[in-house]
């Protein structure tokens, strides 16, 4: 009896031992990631000066300065409010935020006079604004940390979330045109010089919704199902939700003009649905719809014009930008124009030209970065993007409850879907479409609302990574009830 | 600025680019294995036993005696232990499973354990990643003899008198 209590007494000793080494907060990883894109933030301001102004000034470490100190304070923050969180993603994000705002200063360079650019401060120009956005920005994501302590307490504004994105998307649509629309893209909310992009902050609000509907549904959705051709197709009335939802991206698509917004509204409610069920049908189903809106769309623009003509427009430079290269072809043709001077290496940070790039704070800044960075550079950012996402996946693997799951994994998804989109239309692998490049263009909608989605990811990969304590029981920061075993009595032993 | 400066920053800077892409690759990749040193670590003397086949021994000389609990030893839950009753045992990620593992490499409902007659059986619920007793891949219902490790992804799991 002696020789089976010894073996049977030390896992119990031994459980601490998994508990510390997992409790292993990577704080210090990520600090000193930061403080390594840090370095290259000012690297690039510093080339950027060197090529423009041909001298480095010496107060070119301001800007780089400033975001150092605004990334550092969200880092405090995560330490004391998120302390297990997924240690890649907030250097990762800073530094694609810090060569955006580097970009958009050398923009500010290239564009002004020699008199101007001597006292060009720290917050002039867009360069300048942006950085402001993004300290506002990353001020939000704190404020989110700081009032979400449990990714779970989301789930119980679910309906309010899903209501108020609804009306954010719809009312670019309803406003009369001077308020809302920018450059033929309905959807802007205008008030006077400053206006947002109320369907950034939508996407999050409606993903919130769908992953509460969709933990609800599941069963009903996974398991009652039709066999037909070897997959498991859905019954007509659980596909309702879907309908509607590619109803209102069909809308979107058609009264604000934006294809690209909703793509990215039907792809993020798919993948949900997939995340959700497991069911490969959803995908089919989903690419089928949404391949089908669009050769409708496209049909009926070349038909009917009107509301549809815009996309028919759109479709049209995509397959031949070169027809009309000074006119309807004129943005994509100087954005692969520059992709293709950049080359293999690039002409270097301040080396190109932007300012022959349409729109280069905006949509074309990834094609503007390509004329400096080169392939080589852009494949580098590029790779950074897909750790985030990847990041972001990893986290919804890995928490333990269904709500966490589908919200980190529809994030994520969706701001990879974002960056395919926007850099598929610079590169004319899709129709072109106005999506700004998450962390990189210059705006503060989409600045903020892509840190809070970043902040809701580190909420999350928090509450996914934070060790088990004593055996079966989580550490739960809300205090809840330990977790019930059911239909088996349990002796958990804390050690 | 000297040409061949601005022309060493440029690649310099690329190659940064670079060094940072792949030290956070470093960091992430750390991260995932953490934990699979850990429980190797912790489960590293009984693993040990297992493979030079002693606890099977045992468990032949143990044969007539019932199992009365189910004990983790290694993963993220080591040390929890459950009574075994009348009562089948489900394992997996969902949280309505017996035993809720959180593993990344569990399948929601992983597998079974079945009690037929004084013995306990283990089942395979069609897991993504498959369930192993001791070195042995479970295909159907099999005996689980006391002391011999079920491994479930970085789980490991035992049945004891």
């Amino acid at each position: 009896m002696t020789a089976a209590a010894t073996p049977a007494s030390s896992p119990a000793n031994a459980g601490e031992r998994p508990g510390v080494r997992l409790a292993r907060s990577r704080r210090n990883a990520e600090l000193s990631l930061l403080l390594l894109a840090m370095v290259l933030v000012a690297a690039y301001g510093a080339m950027v000066e060197a090529n423009v102004l041909e001298t480095v000034t010496p107060d070119f470490w301001i800007p780089a300065a400033t975001l150092t100190a605004v990334f550092l304070g969200l880092h405090v923050v995560i330490r004391f409010l998120a302390p297990f969180a997924d240690p890649a993603l907030l250097p990762a994000v800073a530094l694609l935020n810090g060569l955006g705002v580097g970009f958009l200063r050398r923009f500010d360079l290239a564009r002004a006079t020699p008199a101007e650019r001597a006292e060009l401060a720290t917050f002039a120009g867009t360069g300048g604004r942006q950085l402001a956005w993004t300290l506002i920005s990353v001020l939000l994501a704190a404020a989110l940390l700081v009032v979400v302590r449990d990714h779970r307490s989301i789930s119980r504004y679910a309906y309010t979330l899903g209501l108020g994105g609804i009306v954010l998307v719809m009312l670019p649509a309803v406003l009369p045109a001077s308020m809302s629309e920018v450059n033929g893209a309905k959807i802007w909310v205008r008030v006077g010089n400053f206006g947002i992009q109320p369907g950034e902050f939508a996407k999050l609000a409606l993903l919130a919704f769908f992953a509460y509907y969709l933990v609800r549904k599941r069963e009903v959705l996974s398991l009652a199902s039709r066999r037909f051709l070897g997959i498991d197709f859905p019954r007509g009335r659980d596909l309702g939700p879907v309908l509607v939802v590619w109803l209102i991206s069909l809308l979107v698509l058609v009264f604000e003009k934006d294809l690209g917004t909703s793509l990215l509204y039907f792809g993020m409610f798919v993948v949900t649905l997939y995340i959700a069920t497991e069911r490969v049908s959803w995908l089919l189903i989903g690419l089928v719809l949404f391949f089908g809106g669009v050769y409708v769309a496209y049909v009926l623009g070349e038909a009917v014009g009107g509301p549809f003509a815009n996309f028919y427009l759109r479709a049209q430079i995509w397959m031949d930008p070169f027809a009309d290269p000074y006119n309807d072809g004129y943005q994509l043709v100087q954005g692969l124009l520059a992709l293709g001077t950049g080359g293999l290496f690039g002409a270097g940070p301040g080396g190109g030209q932007p300012g022959k790039l349409p729109l280069v704070e905006n949509d074309f800044i990834f094609a503007g970065l390509g004329e400096e960075l080169g392939l080589f550079g852009l494949s580098a950012l590029l790779v950074i993007y897909l750790l985030i996402v990847e990041r972001g996946l990893r986290a919804a693997l890995a928490v333990r409850d269904s709500f966490g799951k589908l919200l980190a994994g529809g994030l994520a998804f969706t701001l990879g879907l974002q960056v395919f989109v926007i850099v598929g239309g610079i590169s004319k692998l899709i129709p072109l479409t106005g999506q700004t490049t998450p962390f990189l263009s210059a705006g503060g909608s989409s600045l903020m609302a892509n840190w809070l989605l970043i902040a809701i990811l580190l909420r999350v990969s928090d509450g996914a990574r934070r060790p088990v304590v004593g055996g079966g029981t989580a550490a739960r920061p809300s205090g809840g009830p330990p977790e019930q075993l059911h239909g088996a009595p349990t002796e958990v032993i804390k050690p | 600025m000297p040409e061949l400066v601005v022309t060493v920053a440029r690649f310099g800077f690329l190659i940064l680019l670079w060094i940072f892409v792949f030290t956070v690759v470093g960091v992430i990749r750390r991260d995932l294995f953490a934990g699979a040193r850990s429980g190797r670590l912790v489960a590293a003397p009984r693993a040990v036993g297992a493979s030079l086949g002693q606890p099977a021994k045992q468990a032949r000389v143990k044969r007539g005696r019932a199992a009365h609990q189910l004990v983790v030893t290694a993963g993220q839950l080591a040390g929890t232990r459950i009574t075994l009753g009348e009562a089948q045992i489900t394992i997996g990620r969902a949280e309505d499973s017996t035993l809720v593992i959180t593993d990344d490499y569990a399948s929601a409902r992983h597998a079974r354990l079945v009690p037929r007659e004084g013995q306990w059986f283990v089942e395979d619920l069609g897991s993504t990643n498959g369930t192993y007793l001791d070195r042995a891949k479970v295909t159907g219902p099999t005996p689980v003899p006391l002391g011999v490790p079920i491994r479930i992804g970085r789980t490991s799991l035992e049945l004891r008198p």
